[in-house]
């Protein structure tokens, strides 16, 4: 610890911070630009400027460490100051060249209202200009269909350059010239290929880099900001929607550095076009293999008709978007009806039964910066979680995580990964202590391992799973509290999307004699499953259902609808309260920012009302009633800690393994109905498949 | 200094390789530095490209960052900041003129003019390939302005007569050896020295033993062992 005075305060701060975070403490506000927390320093902007007792001139105080400060001749503290005559002086003449090359179109820029540049220079600037001469123009530059740019905007924080090359991995964008003339682009014009992309808008402080879809839309102050979580992945990150009347306009992420840290994946910062397009927004039934509009009660109805056939007979899948109380709702009157059949892994997963850590993400997201020894076991996370991947990439760029190696399909993950192997197969050699990562695993001290859920949704799925239960149990992997270095759990299971750990945390999953997910399509097919019910669930192929009468349960018009022989609307994420469990095991709430479209309602509403039409009125009037009967039925919900003897060889089934590759990870864009609903989402698929043809030939 | 950016793509070649040469001397560049700090020889490197070549092409920028193990915008952006990467071709002598002060009180306007007339506009390249001349700022040579670097070798003291007569050889394929071009030795006086030529600053009469206002009576012991 030093001791600093800083405009009078005296306080400690240890000796590696920088002199702004040490004023931060302090309580002195300092302007910036170049500077960002989690980027490397570049000090180039000078708008930190303070002024150091003893210093000639002012310093950058983002770039010099506290612990270099220089004692005062008798022995006093340094003394900082931050709103003297002359660091006032020294900001005014910062920003009086950043200005002078600036444009004046505010008026024309999507920044207005939330830019830095604007803000700092009322706060700090001179009330006008001295500068008469030509301001400078920069050519325009293509960064891609989610980023607009506008070159001549840009000061040169090289803020988007840092976190390129240091966050996402993508060393594609470069300032090129000098001086003057120093301009920020890419190689040859080409688009930034990361899947984080849309960050760099919100770090650029003014309106060089802006959204593209975005722009023109709107005001940042016309917009009303709710506060919610993402659902395009696993993770849970936090975000805020921002809509004007009844339209979701854009989606920013909110800091949360135990999942997202400040950045949200390009999928779920663009998706919001898709919440206005192909709506489910009646009950529609299909008359005559034609799809007709129809009421609520008729559908319903209908609806309560299907249900009541013989319970062998029907079976209901919940999907990758459904929220807690949807799948709590439905669940508790299938349960009314004796309904066994159901499953809420619509991909085929099998993590799932027994303890809550067989199939949750144990380390916790942060955990993996703890780190030492990483295995990937089927998954890209790249592509699965595009953020939690960046947190990967950090715990190697900091040297902690020295070792990761990957079972699966090789992709450029932005940090070298040791390529074992393409099929489970490798896993048995792992498994077995023979091959050398294991003994790399062994020898960490904190080792991890990824498993992909949706690696598993194949024939020895469970065998798998099983599997790399048997790597984690016998490397290490799960220390309990009792051993030394313990509680550890580096036994992590990757989920791709939001639904599934609620899911199966509400034990979503064939009753006593129930059909799962696959049987239930076999069922279909054969006939004897004859009513499906899907829950926000576009995972099925509609062809694989035979002839069964499918009830779907959604907000789009997708896979399920098209299939379906009644549609019974819901509301989308954006336009409900519900929860949803990330994959670590985190209960979030994502909450409404506009109305359900049309007659769409929530989820949970939805079978409250067929339930009473079927006479087996749920016990809850309201979603505050539901969730306190959440907390009652299932301990997950009433904040019960995991298993402290979880033992992860349990996991599974024991059998041999086929060597068939694992799946690569399906395209990043367009893994959710709402995804492929967005003309945006659909323009990045379309330009990552251009790309790749080029790069083949 | 104007934005530098590739060569249109017009400009650009199909590919380019290594001379054995350049390959050869860029290896020894590379043993400079340890196998994680390739990218240190980037600037070495693109010279030698720049030797083999004339000028950085968009295959060339490629080749060096694979080479290196460099992306490509890196290498794009030292070469954009060093003026002394060619981003176009030029001719076979590549004229730096200098246009700063003392160089232009010395004369540099009447060298521009010769240029313009005898190459073309600043930055072009002559009808028959041999020559492209641009404006630099001061070379450092200002004692013996106005000069022009060409290629690698300043020519001082020039004159528009001189400098006609310089490109005139070069074109004729004749080698102009670098240097001053009126007689003077380096940077001396033209003709004869005119200070320092007092006879006695070498003859020793001026010199004999002098005391140290400040200097201690006696040596301490040790005054000879500072540095061991
Ligand atoms: S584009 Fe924005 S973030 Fe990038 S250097 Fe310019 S001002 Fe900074
Ligand atoms: S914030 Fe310190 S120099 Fe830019
Ligand atoms: S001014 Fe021409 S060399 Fe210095």
């Amino acid at each position: 610890m030093v001791r600093l005075i800083v405009d009078s305060v005296e306080i400690d701060v240890p000796g590696e911070m920088n002199l702004l975070q040490a004023c931060e403490i302090a309580g002195a506000e300092i302007p910036r630009f170049c500077y960002h927390e989690r980027l490397s320093v570049a000090g180039n902007c000078r708008m930190c400027l303070v002024e150091v007792k003893g210093a000639p001139k002012p310093v950058a105080s983002c770039a010099q460490q506290v612990r270099d400060q220089r004692p005062g001749p008798n022995g006093e503290p340094p003394v900082i100051l931050t709103t003297s005559a002359l660091v006032r002086k020294a900001r005014a003449g910062v920003m009086e060249f950043l200005l002078a090359n600036h444009p004046l179109d505010c008026p024309i820029c999507d920044q207005g209202g939330e830019c830095d540049l604007q803000d700092q220079a009322m706060a700090f600037g001179r009330a006008r200009t001295r500068f008469d001469e030509t301001k400078r123009a920069v050519e325009e530059k293509h960064f891609g269909p989610l980023i607009k740019t506008e070159m001549t905007r840009c000061i040169q924080c090289t803020r988007c350059v840092r976190f390129a090359t240091e966050v996402a991995g993508v060393p594609e964008l470069g300032a090129t010239g000098r001086g003057e003339d120093m301009e920020i682009t890419t190689w040859l014009d080409q688009v930034v290929t990361s899947e984080l992309s849309g960050n760099l808008i919100d770090l650029c402080p003014v309106g060089a880099l802006t959204s593209r879809p975005y722009a023109f839309n709107a005001r940042p102050w016309e917009l009303r900001k709710t506060e919610s979580v993402d659902v395009m992945d696993g993770l849970g990150s936090a975000i805020r929607v921002d809509a004007r009347g009844q339209a979701v306009l854009r989606i920013l992420p909110r800091i949360n550095e135990a999942v997202n840290e400040e950045w949200i994946s390009d999928k779920a910062r663009f998706i919001w076009d898709g919440l206005a397009r192909q709506r489910l927004d009646r009950p529609m039934l299909r008359e005559n293999g034609r799809l007709r509009p129809a009421e609520w009660a008729e559908a319903l109805a209908l609806a309560a008709q299907r249900l009541s056939a013989p319970a062998g007979s029907v079976a209901a899948i919940a999907g990758d978007l459904a929220n807690v109380e949807g799948m709590k709702a439905l669940l508790d009157l299938l349960n009314s009806l004796g309904i066994q059949n159901r499953d809420c892994r619509s991909a085929g997963e099998r993590p799932g039964a027994g303890p809550r850590e067989g199939y949750l993400f144990n380390s916790r997201l942060a955990g993996v910066e703890a780190m030492d020894a990483l295995l990937l076991i089927g998954t890209d996370p790249r592509r699965e979680a595009a953020v939690l991947n960046a947190r990967i990439r950090k715990a190697w760029l900091s040297g902690q995580l020295a070792r990761i190696a990957q079972v699966g399909v090789a992709t450029d993950l932005t940090y070298p990964v040791e390529d074992l192997g393409t099929g489970p197969d490798i896993l048995e050699a792992l498994a077995a202590g023979t091959h050398p990562f294991f003994g790399v695993l062994d020898k960490a001290r904190r080792p991890g391992l990824i498993l992909g859920a949706a690696a598993t949704a194949r024939p020895d799925g469970a065998r798998i799973l099983r599997l790399a239960g048997t790597i984690a149990a016998r490397a290490g992997l799960v220390l309990h509290a009792n051993v030394e270095d313990g509680p550890w759990n580096g036994f992590n299971v990757l989920h791709a999307n939001a639904a599934r750990v609620g899911g199966l945390d509400l034990g979503f999953l064939p009753g006593a004699g129930g059909r799962d997910r696959e049987s239930i399509v076999t069922g279909a097919q054969q006939g004897s499953v004859e009513t499906v019910l899907l829950l926000h669930c576009d995972e099925i192929d509609g062809k694989d259902l035979g002839t069964a009468f499918v009830i779907y349960v959604g907000s789009h018009g997708d896979a399920g609808a098209s299939r379906a022989d009644l549609i019974l609307p819901a509301a989308a994420f954006t336009e409900q309260n519900g929860l949803f469990v990330n994959t670590e095991g985190r209960i979030q709430e994502a909450r409404r920012a506009v109305f359900p479209k049309g007659e769409a309602r929530e989820d949970w509403a939805i079978f409250r009302a067929l339930s009473a039409q079927m006479g087996k009125v749920l016990p809850y009037d309201s979603q505050g009633q539901l969730r306190k009967q959440l907390a009652l039925d299932h301990k997950a919900f009433a904040g019960a800690m995991g298993d402290p003897a979880f033992n992860p060889e349990a996991l599974g089934e024991l059998g041999p393994v086929d060597a068939i590759p694992f799946a690569p990870a399906p395209n990043f864009w367009l893994t959710n109905p709402v995804a492929r609903a967005s003309r945006t989402m659909v323009e990045c698929a379309a330009g990552a498949r251009r790309s790749v043809s080029q790069a083949a030939e | 200094m104007s934005v530098r950016r590739l060569a249109p793509a017009a400009q650009q070649p199909a590919s380019f390789t290594f001379a054995d040469d350049s390959r050869a001397k860029a290896q020894w560049w590379l043993t400079k530095y340890p196998e994680a700090r390739r990218a240190s020889a980037v600037i070495p490197i693109l010279w030698l490209v720049q030797k083999q070549e004339g000028w950085l092409s968009k295959p060339a920028i490629e080749a060096v960052a694979e080479m290196l193990g460099m992306p490509q915008i890196r290498v794009l952006e030292i070469a954009t900041f060093y003026t002394m990467f060619n981003l176009e071709p030029v001719g076979k002598y590549l004229l730096q003129l200098c246009g700063t002060t003392p160089c232009m009180l010395r004369g540099a306007e009447d060298l521009k003019t010769i240029c313009k007339h005898m190459i073309g506009p600043k930055g072009a390249t002559s009808a028959d390939g041999n020559f492209t001349w641009i404006e630099v700022e001061c070379l450092g040579a200002c004692v013996n302005a106005p000069m022009i670097q060409i290629n690698d070798y300043f020519y001082e003291d020039l004159s528009p007569e001189i400098l006609e007569d310089i490109l005139k050889r070069l074109a004729a394929g004749e080698t102009v050896p670098p240097g001053n071009f009126v007689r003077r030795d380096t940077s001396a006086p033209e003709g004869h020295a005119l200070t320092l030529i007092d006879e006695r600053l070498y003859d020793g009469s001026r010199g004999g033993p002098i005391t140290l206002p400040n200097a201690p009576e006696k040596l301490p012991a040790n005054a000879d062992g500072g540095n061991g």
